[in-house]
């Protein structure tokens, strides 16, 4: 054969293999799971693409015309207080992370009894979630949020009074506009029982509250708790990240006390794929619409802000303060604390079709951590107390980083961060965040309508 | 129906009067909470002039008897345990709503949502309720003496609910193990709600649930039940469309 011949028939180089970046291998494996099983795809945790996020922020230290505090001698508050607008007893919490509400059924009773030990070994609050409240996270939780859901599961006045605080659910940052899921795998008898439902069936709760439709009878429905409660508790209000600027004006204008928001790339236990990755908007975008309507309404710092969606880290803490919320708050990062996704189990994972660092079937009940699961073995694996400790010690390093990021800003209470701290290293967290690109004084869109 | 309306006022000691008029609805409430049932507190309490206020005789954690002499707004008697609270007049949304136990009783018409999520206890419309009546149910039983609106005993969880008369489009739609009664008729069924056999037990349980309310003159015969197909209970591809 010539060379020339041995050219033309040879086999096309591997650069030939050009990947779509419309139709690339997981779009392909996509449609080819739809046509297979006839479903969409439902999971846990969050947004998974990348979206812009806290990592396109960076904070100025300090430098000639600011100066810093030394990081070991000064002292950097971290303390904060939640409900100061209407209610007789305001949470008084140590460190400004929350546990985010996240229900006994999706998790096991050790992995929250271990969020509320972790969080009471920190001085900070853990929530329930939809499935009410167990005797396991009363007992070793300091500071107990209790969350009213549109599914109302296992809601009663009784365990009202015996909360701290009242969180009514409207959203969540994975899925505004949807209600919860739980799969029958997950609703054993103890699950059934709380939210008297039958054994093994495939929960779709409400998306919408079963009696109040909007923000006048929020309003009195708010009253209501507060009335039953002895205007005793901080009442919350949680929304999903997507009008931020009117919801957060019509819940202050309900009487709300604080409001929870919570970005698109907030971690949920079971929702679909296509609600997860297309429904809401980041956090980075929905925390400065936030601030503006409370601004507007002359309540921010009166009516406190907590964010969530996406917070890993002390970095992510305090961007968030800085751009103006009272505290952050953890749900998917808890999880990991508590050892999800863990090295260790690499090979059970890989057995479910998955591996360690990529594990998101939290609606399946088969966790080999023994987190989000109701198999009485599997759970048995969680040492709540280990957990409570790897959550505290997870918490603690998160609050360490807030406090060296505050003090190079020379900051003596973490709240004292503030916008005119950071930039953004791109156009669009420029926009969103509403800070100058790094280098420049352009903030764009500054001067627009919200 | 109105102020006055059945409630006769003696100077009986075992009798409070509340004047929403005169007094706050934060102090009435306050008041209801603070009674223990111990032995010389009142048995009766008397809302006078409750003029549609919200949230009357909310929390209620005592076997004592409330008499709202009026018309109520949202959420009277919202999340009862014990008391025996009757509203002499109409209420607004979500009357006796989450109830958990003990007795309300609206002697005129109910708005939507009546005993939304209730768990327990009895709760009686001696006329009309609105939509969605018995929402998302959990172990209340309601009867209803007219008739109910749109979207009753919406997934509806556990609990019974009797309807002396007719009731409104999507009844029961992706109900649970509610069990509906209704006498006269339906406008038309929600999601995997289908009509059962009334078997001698459900006409002893629509017989028992009449007596209690204290409704006569109303065969348990002339009714029909209603509950869950369980076709939505675990996903299947084949039923995806029945939503
Ligand atoms: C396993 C799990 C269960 C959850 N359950 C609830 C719930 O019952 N109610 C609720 O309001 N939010 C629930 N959430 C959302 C969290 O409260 C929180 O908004 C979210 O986790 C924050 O985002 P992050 O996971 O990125 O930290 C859940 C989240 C997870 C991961």
């Amino acid at each position: 054969m010539s060379q020339l011949e041995e050219f033309l028939t040879a086999p096309p180089p591997r650069p030939s293999l050009r990947e779509s970046a419309t139709f690339d291998r997981r779009t392909i494996a996509e449609i080819q799971r739809a046509a297979r099983e006839g479903i969409y795809d439902i999971r846990g945790g969050g947004t998974k693409r990348r979206i812009p996020h806290f990592d396109d922020l960076l904070f100025l230290g300090a430098s000639v015309s600011r100066y810093p505090l030394e990081g070991y001698r000064e002292r950097c508050a971290t303390d904060i207080v939640l409900g100061t607008r209407f209610a007789k007893k305001p949470l008084h919490l140590d460190i400004p992370v929350t546990i985010a509400g996240m229900s006994f059924g999706a998790l096991s009773a050790q992995a929250k009894e271990a969020l509320g030990r972790g969080a009471t070994a920190m001085g900070t609050s853990t929530t329930t979630g939809d499935g009410g409240m167990t005797p396991e996270e009363r007992g070793h939780s300091k500071t107990l949020v209790y969350q009213v859901l549109p599914s109302r599961y296992g809601m009663n006045p009784d365990d009202l009074r015996r909360a701290d605080a009242i969180e009514v659910v409207v959203g969540q940052g994975a899925k505004p506009g949807g209600g919860g899921m739980l799969l029958g795998q997950k609703i054993s008898e103890r699950v059934a029982g709380m939210r008297d439902l039958p054994q093994g069936i495939d929960q779709r709760s409400a998306c919408r509250h079963p009696d109040w439709t909007g923000p006048d009878d929020l309003e009195i429905k708010i009253a209501e708790l507060r009335e039953i409660t002895e205007w005793e508790k901080p009442i919350f209000v949680k929304v999903g990240a997507t009008r931020t600027f009117f919801d957060v004006a019509l819940a202050v204008k309900a009487g709300a006390d604080v409001i929870v928001l919570d970005g698109m790339q907030g971690g949920t236990a079971a929702t679909q794929d296509v609600f997860i990755e297309h429904v809401g908007i980041p956090i980075l975008a929905a925390i400065p619409q936030a601030v503006a309507s409370l601004q507007e309404l002359g309540m921010h710092r009166e009516v406190q802000l907590i964010v969530s969606g996406g917070i890993r880290n002390g970095a992510d803490v305090a961007k968030a303060l800085a751009l103006g919320a009272d505290a952050a708050s953890i749900g998917t990062a808890a999880l990991i604390a508590l050892g999800d996704n863990s090295p260790e189990l690499d090979e059970e994972y890989r057995a479910l079709g998955s591996a360690a660092g990529y594990y998101d079937d939290w609606q399946d009940g088969r966790d080999p951590a023994g987190i989000s699961t109701q198999d009485d073995e599997l759970a048995a694996r969680l040492d709540p107390e280990l957990g409570g400790r790897r959550v505290a010690n997870y918490l603690r390093s998160m609050v360490l980083e807030t406090q060296t990021l505050a003090r190079a800003c020379g900051k003596s209470h973490v709240h004292n961060l503030e916008p005119e701290d950071m930039v953004a290293l791109t156009v669009e967290a420029a926009a969103m965040a509403r800070v100058p690109l790094a280098g420049t004084s352009w903030i764009p869109g500054a001067g627009g309508n919200l | 129906m109105g102020a006055g309306g059945g409630v006769t006022l003696v100077s009986d000691p075992t009798t409070e009067v509340v004047d929403l008029a005169a007094t706050s609805l934060r102090e009435l409430n306050s008041r209801l909470h603070a009674l223990t049932g111990a032995d010389g507190e009142p048995q009766r309490i008397v809302v006078a002039n409750p003029r549609g206020r919200h949230n009357i005789a909310v929390g209620l954690d005592v076997p004592v008897e409330v008499v709202v002499d009026g018309h109520a707004g949202y959420y009277c008697a919202g999340m009862n345990k014990l008391a025996d609270v009757r509203i002499v007049g109409n209420c607004g949304p979500g009357v006796a709503e989450n109830m958990m136990s003990g007795s309300v009783v609206v002697e005129g018409n109910a708005s939507q949502s009546a005993g939304a999520t209730g768990r327990g206890g009895l709760l009686v419309i001696r006329s009309n309720a609105a939509g969605r009546c018995g929402i998302s149910l959990k172990g209340t039983d309601v009867v209803v003496q007219g008739s109910i609106g749109p979207m009753g005993a919406f997934l509806a969880q556990t609990g019974r609910m009797v309807v002396c008369g007719d009731a409104g489009d999507g009844l029961g739609d992706s109900i649970y193990e509610a069990r509906l009664y209704v006498r006269g008729s339906v406008a038309g069924l929600g999601a995997d709600c289908v009509e059962k056999e009334m078997g001698e037990q459900h006409l002893a349980e629509v017989r028992e649930l009449l007596e209690r309310a204290g409704v006569s003159g109303v065969d348990a015969a002339d009714f029909r039940r209603y509950g869950s197909a369980r076709r939505l209970y675990n996903f299947d591809i084949d039923h995806a469309g029945e939503y």
